[in-house]
């Protein structure tokens, strides 16, 4: 019997009972787009996180206190009151002369409520410098970013992040208007004017939430952000190293120098350079698409084994059928080639139909918001060739038992079977 | 053309053992008509199947055409059956979906022949079916189904038909037609048809009739003298 001729008589056999044919596909065609699309989501959200991480800037090394990063953002007030980070740290950074330093920011983020008018939004405020800006690659909209005049006069101006703007002000001109920030529950609060407001920024980036205020301004009405030795606590340092220097080599001198001023033998910082942060992150989501795809792939067995309980069903079925086939001079052969074929037949198109509409749901889901988050997915080459491979073997493994029990069907008993 | 010898078939269901065939010799030659006769249970079926391949003998010798054949494999066995020898039932055993001119045209796909269209198409024409070949089973009357089956048994131009109880489920009028159709395939053509019955009346078209009871031949009318041919294909 010629290939052809066995494709012929499954595909009679797949259309004689097309609704059976099309759930036994179902369960093949849910698996192999749930894995594509899952691998693609999991991509996309490596690719999401990555591009976030690289939005903060360029070459930039993060130096948090140890006790501020345990802590989550809401919580940032009872970390700071723990820092060991102090600006006095930032501004010996700058002056030690390391090589490959180019800029040192410091900054204090609190989460507040900023308030004008009838509005208010929670928002994090992050108490910095004119060189912030800069060095976390932040464009504005209107008006200007913090001066380096308002770092010497200690000014109690802020610059709004977009979608601060957005809310407090509702698309009226916010520049020269009070923003009023409510520190601590409300027990602290100061009255700012605005005099810059940021451009949306790209991805989920946090600086669309937060309202950034001079160190200098703040610092000296802010009693609890002072160290008992009298230094300002800072929550994070961030120093930009020359392209191309060696971010390694930084870190290095970086962290011996602290240890220096924070007579400490052990870092009770955690310093961490971009690339740090987008291998962690890659971990991450390599763990996540792990997962993804072992459930997808979980889906996927089932349905091959919905394809070999069907096929098995069909052998019992047509027990008189392949007693006919035996009978004009079908060999065990080409008996186990027919139902081998017909299992490929169906799991190839389940694979294929698969393939499609994971591909299509991947498109479809690209850009979409969900749960606030905007989707990324990456459609993987080898996640399709994967899932097609996945779907012939299944078929060929589904189709091999119930073939091989079809050609142990007693001709005999096949033919008097009315 | 067939020779068996001392054939015996025992079949064991659980401990009892059942012989259904307790030492049967039997030639036929090629172009003869025979029909083999008995009660349900004397054996008549699982000689049927032993001859056509479908069975093995427990013991005793089958020699097909000159040729011993009680040893061939499964595959070589399905081979012979399917050039060899062609098969009617009392069911039909049609493919249920499938035109009549796709009904005679797999016993050629499993041979692999060419022309398969063509050759089905004339054995149907053969059986008086030239207006059926597009006609599904459930289209056609029990005489036509049966037709159906006798011309994919005819389409590889087999030595040897065997039908078993191939009129049980049609009346009269057309088991006179379906038999005169089988005594022509011997007359005209020279083919060796081997009829299983329990009904006299059918049991008359044949040339010669065998008589079983309990796995044994009891009554042999013997071969007629004009159909005592040689041995050998009669193509």
């Amino acid at each position: 019997m010629s290939p052809l001729d066995a494709f012929r008589i499954a595909l009679r056999a797949i259309f004689a009972n097309r609704l059976r044919s099309a759930l036994t596909s179902l369960g093949l065609i849910i698996g192999v787009s749930s894995v594509i699309v899952l691998i693609a989501v999991g991509q996309g959200t490596q690719r999401g996180v990555t591009d976030q991480i690289r939005g903060l800037g360029t070459d930039l090394i993060f130096i948090e206190s140890s006790a501020e990063a345990t802590t989550s953002q809401t919580g940032a007030l009872a970390g700071l009151e723990q820092s060991t980070l102090v600006q006095g740290d930032a501004a010996a950074i700058a002056a030690d002369g390391i090589p490959g330093v180019v800029a040192v920011a410091a900054r204090v983020a609190v989460d507040a409520q900023a308030v004008a008018g009838a509005n208010n939004v929670g928002a994090q405020i992050v108490s910095t410098s004119s060189g912030y800006a800069e060095v976390r690659d932040l464009a504005i909209r209107s008006g200007s970013f913090i001066t380096p005049l308002h770092d010497e006069d200690g000014a109690l101006v802020a610059v709004l992040g977009a979608r601060v703007a957005d809310t407090l002000y509702e698309g009226l001109d916010p520049i020269g208007q009070e923003v009023r920030l409510s520190f601590v529950g409300g027990r602290i609060t100061l009255g700012f004017v605005v005099i810059g407001v940021l451009e949306e920024q790209g991805g989920a980036s946090e600086a669309n939430d937060q309202v950034f205020v001079p160190l200098s301004g703040t610092a000296g009405r802010l009693r609890f952000l002072y160290t008992p030795a009298g230094d300002l606590r800072v929550t994070q340092i961030d120093v930009q190293t020359a392209s191309g220097a060696d971010e390694q080599r930084v870190k290095e001198d970086v962290t011996e120098l602290l240890l220096l001023l924070h007579e400490t033998p052990e870092p009770d910082f955690v310093i961490q350079s971009q690339d740090d942060l987008i291998s962690a992150a890659t971990e991450v989501s390599n763990t996540l698409s792990i997962l993804l795809g072992s459930i997808a792939g979980i889906s996927l067995l089932v349905g091959g084994i919905g394809v070999m309980n069907i096929m098995l069903v069909s052998v019992t079925e047509r027990t008189r059928e392949i007693g006919i086939r035996r009978a004009v001079g079908a060999t065990a052969g080409d008996i186990v080639k027919q139902f081998v074929t017909e299992a490929l037949t169906l799991s190839l198109f389940g694979g294929i139909v698969g393939i499609a509409i994971g591909v299509g749901t991947s498109f479809a889901l690209d850009g979409r918001e969900l749960g606030g988050q905007e989707m990324t997915t990456l459609i993987q080459p080898w996640s399709i060739a994967m899932a097609f491979l996945v779907a012939a073997g299944v078929g060929f493994a589904s189709g091999s038992y119930p073939a091989y029990r079809a050609t142990t069907v007693d001709p005999i008993a096949a033919l008097r079977n009315e | 053309m067939i020779r068996l010898q001392d054939v015996t078939r025992v079949y064991s269901t659980g401990e009892t053992a059942v012989h259904a065939l307790a030492g049967v010799n039997l030639d036929i030659g090629g172009g003869e008509f025979v029909a083999i006769m008995g009660q349900s249970g004397s054996g008549k079926s699982t000689l049927m199947n032993i001859i056509g391949l479908l069975d093995r003998p427990s013991s005793g010798g089958y020699a097909f055409g000159g040729r011993d054949v009680s040893q061939l494999s499964e595959d070589a066995r399905a081979r012979l059956r399917g050039s060899a020898f062609g098969f009617v039932f009392q069911s039909y055993n049609l493919l249920p979906r499938m035109t009549a001119l796709e009904q005679v045209e797999l016993p050629l796909i499993y041979q692999g022949a060419a022309d398969r269209k063509r050759r089905a198409a004339q054995a149907l024409v053969r059986v008086g079916l030239k207006d059926r070949i597009t006609h599904l089973p459930t289209e056609l009357s029990g005489g036509e189904q049966q037709r159906v089956a006798i011309a994919r048994s005819l389409v590889v131009n087999p030595l040897v038909l065997l039908a078993d109880e191939p009129t049980g489920a049609l009346d009269t009028a057309t088991e006179h037609e379906l038999m005169t159709l089988l005594s022509e395939l011997v007359d005209q053509q020279g083919l060796t048809v081997v009829l299983v019955t329990h009904e006299a009346e059918v049991a008359a078209y044949a040339r010669r009739t065998v008589r079983m009871r309990d796995g044994r031949i009891v009554e042999d009318s013997g071969a007629p003298l004009v159909a005592a041919a040689p041995d050998g294909p009669a193509r």
